[in-house]
């Protein structure tokens, strides 16, 4: 009886093979994820990182449909060049509120955890509407409906409480002035702007597309690329208080 | 399967639900895309609705298979359905863990998948690996398992081999998703778990590849003759390839060059047409004339210009993908003497322009030997001559020369 035989017993019964592929399976999924969720060294706490606000949100929900993580990450990696192109190395606790993540995997175009405050919103609106309009290589196609299209916020509020559910800090206050706040972040001296200043510090209140007639898609998705990157204080960030 | 396990599908119905609802699954999946409904997660793009159907089309072809394996008149499960159960019950487990999603509500076709952040990120990893390590790997191992050994009328070359690699290939397999989010903000020792295990992977891949390529052992000539084999043994050596190229590029020095650019996509493209590829190619090569009762093929020589006309197809599309990554790896570290990122981005974007034109062509090629191949099977289906003698249910029996 040597060793080899033994394994007749897995290709014997499909039960037991089918058991013994669970368990070999299970073990490197497990080691490698369950920790994530209760080290507490996985995301550290950064002072200024907070969750979208309704407009941001459905900006970021544009990006996410039009798939533009196919071409842009959103992860600058901790090397001397990516941090001199894009800015700061990106952290985990910049991610925290991203359903899904968007970290992407292929640079077909530029790294956008830092875009924001990059630009004008003008020119967004022109590189959206024809990208060769503003930077002459580029081989990024255009997104000339999204300027036209008017953004669907109907149910923007319901959006809101799934992530609440989900464990995101939107309190109960943020998720019934979902819509006012959408239309305060979209205008320019807006009466509610304050109210949603409140609510979402350092939240960015204009007329995004530059058309005050209408909330537009455009306002919503440049509202998100405006706002990413820069929610954390570099000036402040000590990236030696969470080591222990 | 039915070969394998000399019995009849479990089921009358079941096996088509598996066939048409799968189908019917990539339908809603690609017509989503087009809609711009999209959960924007690699390999997992399909919304909950779509992914909810595929979880009960899955279910229905896992116990498709187990019944069938119960019923089987063979006293041991043959090692190429060992990797067609692995593959099914892992990725129903891929699946149910990376799309684990809230709707917004049950008219609306948005969700917010569970996981955030850095755990979405791994947990979509973890998942978009092993699809290619299950669906990509061990199904059409599976397939190689089968289709070698008939074709080149051998045995398997190591029967202990299979068991080794097989245990070997499922266990490590799941650990290497970190490899993707090298010098990312996933902590650094689920990246070093990462490398660590894909490195380790390249030595059951490569038992694959040994036990499909020796299989030829004593059969070496029927490599010159038979341009259906050899496309199948063609795509174990990409396999081996590709499966080295890999755990180079986990390595975290290496991947910080190849991350991000296109040699991440010629890597996965060597896989994708010449293993993937080829593969089924040969299958399908060897499956028509059985199924229709055919002698041979149509044409052997139009299976020979598909082989050469594809080969160099990949070959000028995974040469331009390394080229255009490299430089454009290079360009984007590269610093002038005072200190200075050398190229701005779009510097780098048009200087890939040349590799794009040639990556073109290398696709179109390969297209144009998969439509030599549509042709030559449509011709052995409709015009190939009969088998001589019907043998029945053992038709694939290669008679004594």
């Amino acid at each position: 009886m040597s060793l080899w035989s033994k394994h007749a017993i897995f290709e014997k019964n499909s039960i037991i093979l089918l058991i013994g592929v669970l368990i070999v399976i299970s073990i490197g999924g497990l080691v490698e994820i369950v920790p994530l969720f209760y080290l507490k060294s996985t995301i550290e706490k950064v002072s200024g990182v907070r969750p979208y606000t309704p407009l941001e949100l459905a900006g970021r929900n544009i990006y996410v449909r039009e798939g533009c993580y196919n071409c842009h990450s959103q992860m600058i990696r901790t090397m001397r060049d990516e941090v001199e192109r894009y800015g700061h190395y990106s952290l985990a606790a910049e991610s925290m509120y991203d359903r899904p993540f968007q970290w992407g995997s292929k640079r077909t175009g530029p790294d956008l955890a830092r875009i924001g405050g990059k630009y004008s919103d003008e020119w967004h609106r022109d590189h959206l509407n024809s990208p060769k309009s503003v930077v002459p290589g580029t081989v990024m196609p255009s997104y000339p409906w999204l300027a036209r299209t008017e953004l669907d916020y109907k149910h923007i509020a319901d959006d809101l409480k799934v992530q609440a559910v989900l464990g995101v800090p939107y309190s109960p206050e943020m998720i019934a002035n979902a819509t006012a706040d959408l239309r305060a972040q979209s205008a320019a001296d807006h009466p509610d702007a304050d109210a949603l200043l409140k609510r979402y510090p350092n939240a960015q209140a204009r007329d995004y597309d530059g058309n005050p007639n209408a909330i537009s898609e455009a306002d919503a998705l440049i509202a998100y690329l405006q706002m990413l990157g820069t929610q954390v204080d570099f000036k402040l960030y000590d990236n030696k208080a969470n080591i222990r | 399967m039915q070969r394998t396990c000399r019995a009849r599908l479990a089921g009358d119905l079941a096996p088509w639900f598996v066939v048409l609802g799968y189908n019917f699954f990539i339908v809603v999946a690609g017509t989503g895309y087009l809609l711009g409904i999209t959960q924007s997660k690699e390999y997992a793009e399909p919304e909950w609705y779509a992914d909810l159907w595929l979880t009960i089309v899955w279910v229905v072809y896992l116990m498709v298979f187990l019944v069938t394996l119960m019923r089987r008149a063979e006293p041991h499960i043959y090692v190429a359905n060992w990797f067609y159960l692995a593959f099914i019950v892992t990725i129903a487990v891929l699946h149910l863990g990376n799309n684990a999603a809230v709707p917004v509500s049950l008219f609306s076709p948005k969700s917010y998948i569970v996981w955030a952040g850095v755990q979405d990120a791994m947990v979509q990893w973890w998942y978009g690996h092993n699809a290619v390590g299950f669906f990509l790997t061990a199904g059409f191992l599976a397939i190689m398992y089968y289709f070698i050994p008939k074709r080149a009328d051998r045995p398997i070359y190591s029967y202990r081999l299979s068991i080794i690699h097989f245990w070997a290939l499922i266990f490590l397999y799941i650990w290497a998703g970190p490899h993707h989010l090298h010098y990312t903000a996933l902590p650094d020792w689920a990246q070093t778990l990462g490398m660590t295990f894909s490195i380790m992977l390249w030595m059951p891949s490569w038992g694959g590849m040994i036990n499909g390529i020796m299989t030829l052992s004593g059969a070496w000539d029927k490599l010159r003759t038979d341009p259906v084999l050899r496309m199948l043994v063609v795509s174990v050596a990409f396999y081996g390839m590709s499966t080295f190229e890999g755990p180079l590029m986990s390595i975290k020095a290496v991947n910080s060059l190849s991350h991000y650019t296109d040699w991440t996509i010629g890597h996965v493209h060597s896989g994708a047409l010449g293993w993937v590829g080829y593969v089924s190619f040969g299958a399908i090569y060897c499956l028509v004339p059985w199924l229709w009762h055919k002698r041979e093929l149509y044409s052997l020589k139009l299976v020979n210009w598909h082989f050469w006309i594809s080969t160099i197809g990949i070959v000028l599309y995974i040469t331009a993908m390394w080229v255009s990554g490299i430089l454009q790896g290079l360009m984007w570290r590269a610093y002038t003497s005072l200190g200075f990122l050398e190229y701005s981005f779009i510097e780098t974007v048009e200087a890939m322009h040349p590799f794009y034109v040639i990556r073109a062509i290398g696709g179109i090629l390969f297209l144009i030997g998969g439509l030599i191949m549509a042709f030559n099977i449509w011709m052995t289906i409709a015009v190939a001559e009969e088998q001589s003698v019907q043998q029945g249910g053992s038709a694939a029996l290669v008679p004594a020369e």
